[in-house]
């Protein structure tokens, strides 16, 4: 555990360096949720009674989907990763005295919470300062909070899970190029990304739900808005834990797998 | 030899070299039009409840929608090499470009031609032929000229953005990531007209960067807006951006040290 937890640390400390480039990420991510915002509220103008929630859980919902967007991003690969795949520098790794899958998970963790910790504090009390339905809305119960930070931490290793599903799948196909691009295209709609699931209609909507990428960023941001308590809330959480125990499982035998037959290409 | 027979001569080689990895270009180009098919799944799904935005419709929507992208992609296709500018500073291939008996803007936009986007401009043709079908727009020569000139508008203002990026790249020698707002930003949520953002948006997209004057101004027109004919000739306004992008670039190009790469 503990070489785990210094490699942790060795990779945290190194993804706080790239600072210019996090303030340039807040000012990019500040005008993002603006112009959402804004364009939410010209639908909300236009026709009231089809919102599917409060204006308030939207613009807290938009808020958080920016201020943690390295949290929950599922474009974002570490090109280093299947590089050293397809050259079989991969090898090196295997030297070492670690499990691959725990290396690799620790890394994926650790990219996402280094990016996240630099940016997103400023948007986060930006946003919390905005007049009333734009800006962000804190939940008032303890209840709340505890279950939006349980259900963030099940999202962020649910998405670093199936990364490590991705990132294995390599060692099979050798190229990520189709891999990337079909995950990527497809994640992007189904996690909430680009609208939020309760805007999709009816009928789709029930069908994405059951879909493991609603387990990401979808839960938690709805939770501290309010949009998504009671019974519900506990039945979204238990799909979260669901969905992250059946990628934990599926990545380690797939990595199972490919080490017992893999081969180095080249030398 | 002429710059356009040169041009050319450029793009065949660009292709050809393309087409050394069709595996790489056939995916790179699906994934370029999923990427926009999700953004047009959004607004699908949001017209679909709404059914419509501040009076405009959904064929109305799909039309801004597909002029803007379709503006925004042939930007980008051709000016590609100005969106990566820090890359051809920072290596060196810029000092070499200097050396040569051409102009040095035109050797930089001959140095790169992003033909994936192929992926997204099908996508536009798609949807803006979907866009005239579905909307109510009676069609009338003046009205057909409307969208070939918000096109040509839309692609000099993306391309004096793109100018402009690449000129500031001449003092920082490095990229600024925060130019993607008025580039990713402005195709993104160029998709609804910009009028329906409220109006300090409008202003600032008036009067700053005159993304309006090709995206909204002319559509109020062609959807019946507005009768004033005179909206539909904004877009050679907006094409007056490129002088003082253009005056940018001369201004960098000749305070321009190298990087000694």
């Amino acid at each position: 555990m503990k070489k785990y937890w210094s490699f942790f640390r060795i990779r945290f400390i190194h993804g706080l360096q790239y600072r210019a480039a996090a303030l340039s990420g807040m000012v990019t991510q500040f005008v993002w949720g603006t112009m959402e915002i804004l364009l939410f509220r010209a639908f909300y103008e236009s026709a009231p009674q089809s919102f599917p929630m409060e204006f308030q859980a939207l613009s807290t919902y938009i808020w958080l989907q920016q201020a943690f967007l390295a949290l929950y991003m599922t474009w974002f690969w570490e090109s280093e990763l299947f590089h050293s795949i397809t050259t079989g520098n991969v090898a090196y790794e295997l030297c070492r005295p670690v499990r691959l899958y725990h290396m690799w998970f620790v890394r994926g963790l650790t990219v996402r919470l280094s990016k996240a910790v630099l940016r997103c504090m400023p948007i986060l009390v930006f946003a919390w300062l905005l007049p009333a339905p734009y800006g962000l809305t804190l939940p008032g119960s303890f209840h709340t909070w505890f279950f939006t930070l349980l259900s963030m931490t099940l999202g962020l290793l649910f998405v670093v899970a199936f990364g490590m599903v991705v990132y294995i799948s390599v060692f099979y196909t050798i190229s990520s190029q189709g891999i990337k691009l079909i995950v990527t295209s497809l994640s992007e709609f189904l996690s909430g990304a680009i609208i939020p699931l309760p805007f999709l209609p009816d009928g789709i909507r029930e069908f994405v739900n059951f879909l493991p990428f609603a387990s990401a960023q979808n839960v938690p941001f709805r939770i501290f808005g309010g949009d998504l308590k009671g019974h519900d809330m506990y039945t979204s959480l238990l799909g979260q834990v669901f969905w992250l125990a059946v990628f934990l499982v599926i990545g380690q035998i797939m990595e199972r797998n490919a080490l017992k037959r893999v081969v180095i290409q080249g030398g | 030899m002429n710059s356009t027979r040169l041009y050319e001569k450029y793009l065949l080689i660009h292709l050809k070299s393309m087409m050394q990895h069709k595996v790489s270009f056939l995916l790179t180009t699906i994934g370029q039009f999923l990427v926009s098919f999700n953004i047009f799944l959004g607004v699908r799904f949001m017209m679909d409840r709404f059914k419509e935005v501040k009076g405009f419709s959904y064929g109305e929507v799909l039309l801004c929608f597909s002029i803007t992208l379709m503006a925004f992609t042939i930007a980008e296709t051709i000016f590609r090499s100005l969106d990566t500018f820090e890359t051809i500073i920072g290596n060196g291939e810029f000092d070499r470009i200097l050396l040569r008996p051409r102009g040095s803007l035109f050797l930089v936009l001959c140095s790169k031609i992003e033909l994936t986007r192929i992926g997204r401009l099908l996508q536009a043709v798609v949807m803006l032929i979907y866009g005239i079908y579905s909307s109510s727009i009676i069609w009338t020569p003046v009205r057909i000229m409307t969208v070939v000139l918000m096109i040509i508008g839309g692609v000099a203002v993306f391309a004096a953005i793109f100018l402009i990026f690449a000129s500031i790249c001449f003092f920082t020698l490095e990229g600024l990531e925060f130019m993607n707002i008025f580039t990713d930003g402005a195709r993104e949520y160029g998709k609804y007209p910009i009028g329906i953002y409220g109006k300090t948006l409008l202003t600032i997209c008036t009067y700053l960067v005159p993304f309006a004057l090709f995206q909204y101004y002319p559509f109020l027109y062609l959807t019946g807006k507005t009768s004033d004919s005179w909206y539909s000739l904004l877009p050679l306004a907006a094409c007056l951006f490129l002088i003082p992008a253009g005056l940018l670039w001369n201004f960098g190009l000749s305070r321009y040290q190298s990087t000694g790469s």
